[in-house]
């Protein structure tokens, strides 16, 4: 293939994933746009076994086939088996947490193909070159730790909470300065030992840069990883002359960015509040006397005469709806309460779950008429008119302490008012706090009844309850 | 290449970048973040070229470390986003499908 059809394919490529992102942004092409962008990086990467791209000092390439033709086929092969399987059985709910560790392994697979590149750049390679090998090293390998971290914390195999140490934000400061300092001693020196120094001081500052990131505000740093791992994608592309990877990476770093913007925007958060916060928070003015405080439980029945008498009822579902499973039973407790007359409407908060558009996605799977879901700006004025909110497996995003308790993590979060609501169930576990880890004022609320248990098992009891009377 | 084709690709990828994702609605930023998830990993195509450039053992070990990186980051997003969108299918498809 000759280097100006290589080059097209390339360009064809980039096409693909701008019309793949544009697709991506409305719910009618979305679908249709991933399909898009998929077949771009298919084409993409057929490509590239067409075409010898030279190496650094050549003029040409070799002749066809590729060195090590059968191990980067075998890789592939590796790669896919793993993948794909991941992708396909993945529950909705630990959805989250996938999109994180691809992020995290596309960093890592940034960082590798730079620190090679950097081994085989020769006395002849500009400063440029080296310099942006460097910056995908060192960005490369922040995104693949810090998600790895995000992982964790959305998996729950860590604590969700922030994690500050004393000190913290000065370990931070100097291993982002140790990182400057070794990026400009590799660049000068051009040696192993001072790379994998700095590969190592980048893995560490991913982490440190992770860690004071509370629960709720991971999807967000996901999201600037996610732009990151685009811009060492980009500058990849610069070092190996590949003007689909600076497209490509270039696309999804400043889209990436807005994105994290408009995420960070729907929490009512500043970008930098929600990465430093931690460092700045005042201690929680909130107490922690949960037991001894009475709250009011009550059982099925309590919930479904409630429900049986009231004109308007709002649904609000969260994590907890999505833990057990329990988005076909919640749609049955509606469909049953339409048929009674009563209206009924899902007051669906932007960051309920663990992600943005999590119960959109949840919902829609159990086919919720998509006109029952109510974002949060059209249901809040309507809570005062509510007879009854159901809040279903989630806590955060109704906690008021969010409008009145300036200093606690989430001061400054929208939050679906259901406080004006005349009643208030709690769908609950237990009385944990959510994944901010902030007690919710509300729990003990006099018009606030609790009902424990997993919502699946609740709401069927709910169900059969209000079909009895 | 030469640096200002470079430059001049950069800029206007950054603006069509900005563009594109403007005016999305909170409901799609998840899909939104896994489709553009996807899409850097076509890394994988640097990937196989250090890998063709590969001199020493070290080298190949470490760009088929990157290619099967690449390759789940790539297959993987791409499955999930879809995955994620199947749920967006239109309600008319929806209702003829049956729920089950």
């Amino acid at each position: 293939m000759s280097s100006t059809l290589y080059s097209l394919i390339g360009l064809g490529a980039g096409v693909a994933f701008i019309l793949a992102l544009k697709g991506l942004s409305h719910p009618k092409t979305a679908r249709r746009g991933n399909l898009i962008g998929a077949f771009g990086a298919t084409v993409a990467t057929l490509s590239v076994f067409l075409y010898v791209t030279p190496s650094h000092g050549e003029e040409v390439g070799h002749s066809l086939p590729l060195h090590n033709f059968w191990w980067i086929l075998g890789a592939i092969l590796v790669g896919l088996i793993i993948g794909v399987p991941a992708a396909r059985k993945v529950e909705m709910t630990q959805m989250p947490q996938l999109v994180a560790l691809f992020n995290g392994v596309g960093g890592g697979a940034a960082a590798l193909v730079a620190i090679v590149e950097y081994l085989n750049l020769g006395a002849e390679a500009t400063t440029a070159e080296v310099i942006f090998t460097v910056f995908t090293v060192v960005v490369g390998c922040v995104s693949f730790s810090g998600s790895i971290i995000t992982f964790m914390k959305l998996q729950e195999l860590m604590t969700t909470r922030p994690v500050v140490f004393p000190g913290g934000r000065f370990v931070i400061a100097g291993t982002l300065a140790a990182v400057l300092g070794v990026s400009v001693w590799v660049v000068s020196a051009m040696g192993t030992t001072p790379l994998l120094t700095l590969a190592v001081l980048s893995l560490l500052f991913g982490v440190l840069f992770v860690l004071p990131v509370g629960g709720a505000d991971v999807p967000i740093v996901i999201s600037l990883l996610n732009a990151f791992t685009g811009l060492t994608v980009a500058a990849s592309g610069y070092v190996l002359s590949s003007t689909l990877l600076i497209i490509a990476g270039t696309l999804v770093g400043a889209s990436g960015t807005i994105l994290t913007r408009l995420m960070a925007e729907a929490m009512g958060r500043s970008l930098f509040g929600t990465l430093f916060g931690a460092f700045t928070a005042k201690p929680q003015a909130v107490s922690d006397s949960a037991e001894e405080r009475p709250v009011r439980s009550g059982s099925a029945d309590d919930v479904a005469i409630l429900l049986n008498y009231a004109r308007r009822v709002v649904i609000v579902p969260g994590f907890g709806l999505a833990v057990a499973q329990a988005q076909h039973t919640v749609r049955e407790l509606a469909d049953l309460m339409i048929s009674k007359g009563i209206d009924v409407a899902y007051g669906i908060h932007p960051v309920a779950g663990r992600m943005p558009g999590h119960m959109n996605v949840l919902l829609a799977e159990a086919n919720v008429p998509y006109d029952q879901l109510a974002e949060m700006d059209e249901v809040n004025p309507t809570f005062g008119q509510t007879d009854v909110a159901i809040v279903i497996g989630a806590n955060d995003v109704v906690n008021p302490a969010a409008q009145t308790t300036p200093g606690c993590p989430i001061y400054g979060m929208p939050i679906l008012e259901v406080n004006n609501a005349a009643n208030i169930i709690f769908l609950k576990r237990s009385m944990r706090p959510g994944f901010a880890g902030i007690e919710n004022e509300l729990l003990y609320d006099p018009k606030t009844m609790l009902l424990f248990g997993d919502a699946k098992a609740s709401l069927t009891k709910v169900v059969s309850a209000l079909k009895a009377l | 290449m030469d640096a200002i084709a470079i430059i001049s690709i950069f800029v206007l990828a950054v603006f069509v970048g900005f563009e594109v994702v403007s005016k999305v609605s909170s409901t799609l930023h998840t899909p939104l973040m896994s489709g553009a998830n996807a899409i850097h990993g076509v890394i994988l195509v640097g990937a196989i070229i250090v890998a063709d450039h590969s001199e020493t053992n070290l080298e190949l070990g470490l760009s088929l470390a990157a290619i099967v990186l690449a390759t789940i980051n790539m297959v993987g997003g791409f499955v999930v986003t879809d995955r994620m969108l199947e749920m967006f299918k239109p309600k008319k498809s929806a209702d003829k499908g049956g729920e089950k």
